[in-house]
């Protein structure tokens, strides 16, 4: 089957097995440009695993990761760490937001590896910290922060380099019901602003429905919810 | 209640929980204990045999008569033998013989056979000639030592020197007396053969059953000269041990530096194991765990690690003790027990105390990690983000600075029986409490540094500076390691420059010559002197004179060195040190070296008894010189001081100056022609210079190895630390890897935090090795050995073995970091705090 021009993001066929035990088999997904997309499921599911196939963390057993009409399985260590720094975006259940670092300086860390000088970057930063409620947090130590505010600066963090693909693995699983919902939020509107795609993992049924699409991981492979 | 479940974590712990720090830390006191217990293994067979054989010199002696320098008249030998005190007295001629062509002197025991047989009955064993032999005056007997060593057996021939003339005497047998090199002959022969007609050294006694030894002495001494003392054998047997006291105790102190990195390598684990684990040990607590009980399972953990250490380096320290005795013997080539070749035996309660001592160490080391977990808030402790408050615990400003002034205070003490033990506790005082205080050294050196423009050199930077008291654990041992080898580096460049300087200024003629050097037998003659003045050539000799001067019982004598001096301008002739004085008419001028200053306590000024001639004589103080060739002290005065006062007019080395023009390899031929074969030794200044300098790098290059090694072991405690760090880091790695920091970039970033580390440990460890080298200089050395020297950096070996020290600890923090740019870590993200 041949990818549709119009998809940022295109799995074909792929399998992924630990051992004996086979996670992932048959996944076939596409994601258009600017399309959030939550994917569901149990834990232990292959979710995360999933993700990281398609970050390019990790090689599948079989199939393809088609990312921007690059075929990711054909890439050196080097190709999809460059492609990751440039082009994608990330945010963890459990933030890692740097401690030693303050929040502008978090949120700057993705720019400067990207090469952007250090004095462009300022603007930049501010710029995000204000859309996600923190600009006047910018030189707090991210250990005064709360939980739903660490998230926030992750993901400041992840649209500072404006990436086309932003994968988020249970973003609202470390936070309470209204820290989660403020979240939500602030990753939709923020990734409809920059027309970014968005594949978010999650077993809450509340955090998928801020989603354009939902899908369901089973052990017999992808279905629409 | 707790304790059965307690006894499985500790088996859990040990099975498991170390890892490679633990190997580090076992391997570490394993070399710390092994090298202390060779040394004590060594050196006590060492020192028995040489007791024995000094005992064994004095036979079965209740007291010795001794002449304090230069033998006294043997009309002494009948006043003492009739006294009432003595059922035997046995005369004894006891010399330091020159063999010819070789620099170490036989000593040559000329005995009164019979009077000798009721004493020393073992000693003329193994002859198989006639019984007359034993009075014939060209026979000798050697033991099994001098045998060796001259290559002499039974109906052979050894050659002596007496003056510049040559003694053969026939080996007629062996005499048994064990351990350094000993041969006996009749005292009436030895007096005539070697120029000491009506001369003896020494009488050793019997006295009558019933006689305390200490009453007859009194009673003996209040009827002999002062020249002459009186005894207990035991005194000479005590110096064969004093002799190398000094050295022995360096040599200790050196294992348990080896001991303290072992548990400082401890500290460093457990302290990271501690912070590691900490929720595990709040949980504990949590469960019903007794502070004491926690605390008493970590330090008996570390305890357990040290001891296995312990006894691995009993084992490691057995096989040591006998490599190193086959390899340099006795002395560890330091040339203080030449000639004996003791059997080494298991020591078992010193084994038991260095394997307790390993485990003593570790204990130790784990102290403080230990309490800070038993203390920890179980609520606080469970919470993730407590480590670098758990860290800060381990040190502390108030308690660094305290121990530090403790240190410097302690330099300033006096020695305690001759020995630098406050020397010592100060070295280790600094040594802890820097490291005590590195989380805030660390802290003020990341504050000085500017932080780098580039960004992954930035976020390496702000890791470290965010973490100091993490940071300073991976620190300590590196610290220390720099700290003891820049310390030695200093200490060694400072002696060989002061060595340097000291043999320009003692070594101004053309040409040295030598018959004999300290030795009894060889001598120049006063027309030996004669012929010397008027070779070809040779412009003006100075002629000195070297006798043994016994000042103290117990203490190795001293050297007297009688030679022509100008008492207006002694400096030009001597490498005087501090003031000098110019003494009144009609008093006696001594100048007395560092050396002697230092055990006698003599100070400019002062007056000094010696026993010249059979008498004493009171000389004055009139300035200290810098001497490094006599380790036992010596006291110089003008020759023709010691001629009127000795009636001795023989002579042992000359200095030469020769015409311009003069070839001095023309003169030493010419010398060595106009005497026989091997009774004169010649050099010239260069060479002796070049001998004494290769002499002095041969000594020191084990500290090289030593340096090395610390350096060594710093870097092997910070790869360990390095390694758990990384492990504690690893989700902070991984989401570096999900944000596009590729492999290499990460090995970066490990690199320049073990290049910073490095840095800040270089910074800390050689301001404190700076301070630690002083207190070698002007404290250790100077009360071990009583040897001043002027402080001279190596700045270029400094520069090199810093630039070393970076790239090697950034090459360390890579390779132990490797666990960073895996996989693993970048699934890491996964994991919760």
């Amino acid at each position: 089957m041949r990818a549709n021009p119009e998809d940022l993001l295109a799995l074909r066929g792929l399998a992924k097995s630990f051992g004996r035990r086979s996670l992932l088999r048959d996944i076939d997904l596409e994601v258009r440009a600017g399309e959030y997309l939550a994917v569901m499921g149990e834990s232990g599911v292959g979710k995360s695993t999933l993700l990281n196939l398609i970050a390019g963390l990790d090689q599948p057993d079989a199939g393809s990761v088609v990312f921007e009409g690059r075929e990711l399985t054909r890439l050196d260590d080097d190709e999809l760490t460059l492609l990751r720094r440039r082009r994608m975006g990330f945010v963890f259940q459990a933030f890692h937001v740097l401690p030693y670092l303050t929040v502008a300086e978090n949120v700057a860390l993705p720019l400067l590896l990207n090469g952007m000088p250090r004095q462009e970057t300022d603007g930049r930063v501010a710029e995000l910290l204000a859309a996600v409620g923190l600009g006047d947090r910018a030189h707090s130590r991210t250990a005064e922060l709360s939980g739903g505010e660490s998230q926030r600066v992750a993901i400041a963090r992840a649209l500072a380099h404006r990436p086309r693909l932003l994968l988020a693995d249970e973003p609202t699983g470390n936070l309470d019901a209204d820290s989660g919902r403020q979240v939500l939020e602030l990753l939709r509107r923020c990734t409809k602003d920059q027309a970014a795609s968005v594949v978010m993992v999650t077993h809450s049924p509340e955090a998928a429905a801020f989603a354009d699409r939902v899908v369901r991981l089973t052990a017999h492979g992808l279905t629409a919810a | 209640m707790a304790l059965p479940f307690l006894s499985r974590e500790f088996l859990h712990i040990l099975g498991t929980g170390q890892g490679g720090r633990g190997l580090l830390s076992v391997a570490a006191i394993a070399l710390g204990v092994a090298l202390g217990y060779a040394i004590h293994l060594i050196h006590a067979v060492a020192v028995y045999e040489m007791e024995q054989a000094a005992r064994s010199l004095t036979g079965e002696a209740d007291l010795v008569v001794q002449s304090l320098q230069g033998g006294m008249d043997e009309s002494w030998y009948p006043v003492v033998a009739r006294r009432p005190e003595v059922a035997v007295a046995s005369p004894v001629l006891e010399l330091e013989a020159k063999v010819p062509g070789r620099t170490e002197k036989l000593k040559l025991l000329g005995m009164d056979v019979f009077r000798a047989d009721a004493l020393q009955p073992a000693f003329f064993l193994g002859g198989t000639g006639d019984a007359l032999d034993r009075l014939r005056p060209d026979r000798i007997f050697l033991n099994p030592a001098s045998a060796a060593w001259l290559d002499a057996r039974e109906g052979g021939e050894v050659i002596l020197q007496s003056g510049l003339s040559l003694v053969k005497l026939r080996v007629a047998g062996t005499v048994n007396i064990p351990g350094p090199p000993v041969a006996a002959m009749d005292i009436a022969g030895a007096q005539a053969q070697f120029g000491q007609l009506g001369r003896i050294t020494r009488i050793d006694l019997r006295l009558v059953p019933g006689i305390a030894a200490q009453r007859a002495a009194q009673s003996l001494q209040s009827v002999l000269p002062e020249g002459i003392r009186v005894e207990v054998p035991e005194a000479r047997a005590a110096q064969a041990a004093g002799f190398s006291r000094a050295y022995r105790v360096n040599l200790n102190v050196l294992a348990l530096v080896a001991l303290f990195a072992g548990g400082l390598l401890v500290f460093s684990s457990q302290a990271l194991a501690v912070v590691r684990r900490r929720s595990q040990w709040a949980l504990l607590r949590a469960l019903g765990v007794r502070r004491n009980e926690l605390a008493w399972l970590l330090v008996m953990q570390a305890a357990a690690v040290g001891a296995l250490g312990g006894v691995l380096g009993v084992m490691l320290g057995y096989w040591l003790a006998q490599a190193a005795l086959d390899l340099f013997g006795p002395d560890l080539g330091a040339a203080f027990f030449r000639g004996i070749a003791p059997q080494l035996a298991v020591a078992p309660g010193a084994a038991v105390f260095f394997a307790l001592l390993g485990a003593a160490a570790a204990a130790l080391g784990s102290l403080s990690p230990a309490l800070e977990a038993a203390r920890a808030a179980p609520a606080r402790a469970l919470h993730a983000g407590d480590d670098e408050r758990a860290f800060a615990r381990f040190g502390s400003p108030r308690a660094g600075a305290a121990l530090i002034v403790l240190g410097g205070v302690a330099a300033w003490l006096p020695p305690v029986a001759g020995l630098p033990v406050f020397g010592y506790i100060a070295v280790a005082l600094l040594l802890i409490g820097a490291i005590v205080l590195l989380p805030w050294l660390s802290r003020a050196v990341f504050a000085l540094l500017p932080m780098p423009g580039a960004p992954l050199a930035g976020l390496s930077f702000a890791q470290l500076r965010a973490a100091p008291s993490r940071a300073s654990l991976s620190l300590a041992p590196l610290v220390a390691s720099i700290a003891v080898a820049a310390a030695m580096a200093v200490m060694v460049s400072s002696f060989r420059y002061s060595l340097e300087a000291w043999l320009d200024r003692v070594l101004p003629a053309d040409l040295y010559v030598r018959a004999g050097g300290g030795g009894d037998t060889a001598y120049f003659t006063t027309d030996a002197e004669r012929l010397l003045r008027g070779m070809a050539g040779v412009e003006r000799v100075e002629f000195a004179r070297s006798v043994a001067v016994s000042l103290s019982p117990g203490r190795p004598p001293v050297m007297l060195l009688a030679r022509q001096l100008d008492p207006a301008a002694p400096g030009a002739r001597l490498p005087l040190i501090g003031e000098s004085l110019r003494p009144g008419a009609g008093q006696l001028p001594l100048w007395v070296s560092e050396v002697a200053a230092d055990l006698y306590g003599w100070g400019v000024g002062g007056t000094i008894r010696l026993p010249i001639g059979g008498r004493m004589v009171e000389g004055v103080v009139a300035g200290i010189w810098r001497d490094y060739a006599r380790s036992q002290g010596a006291i110089v005065m003008e020759r023709e001081a010691y001629r009127n006062l000795s009636g001795d007019e023989r002579a042992n080395e000359a200095a030469l100056w020769l015409r311009p023009g003069t070839d001095p390899g023309a003169v030493a031929r010419a010398l060595a022609a106009a005497f026989p074969a091997g009774a004169l030794e010649t050099a010239l200044p260069g060479e002796l210079r070049r001998i004494s300098l290769a002499v002095f790098d041969r000594t020191f290059a084990a500290t090289y190895v030593l340096e090395g090694a610390a350096i060594a072991v710093g870097l092997a405690g910070l790869s360990a630390s390095f390694a758990a760090q990384v492990a504690a880091r690893r989700r902070e790695f991984g989401m570096l890897r999900h944000l596009g920091v590729t492999r290499r970039q990460i090995g970066f970033m490990l690199a320049c935090q073990g290049a910073l580390l490095a840095l800040v440990a270089l910074i800390v460890g050689l301001v404190l090795g700076s301070v630690i080298s002083l207190i070698l200089i002007y404290v250790i050395n100077r009360q071990s050995f009583h040897w001043s020297m002027d402080p001279a950096v190596p700045w270029a070996a400094l520069a090199a073995f810093a630039l070393a020290t970076v790239v090697l600890a950034a090459a360390t923090a890579w390779v132990s970091g490797r666990q960073a740019m895996r996989r693993e870590a970048v699934l890491a993200v996964k994991e919760d705090w």
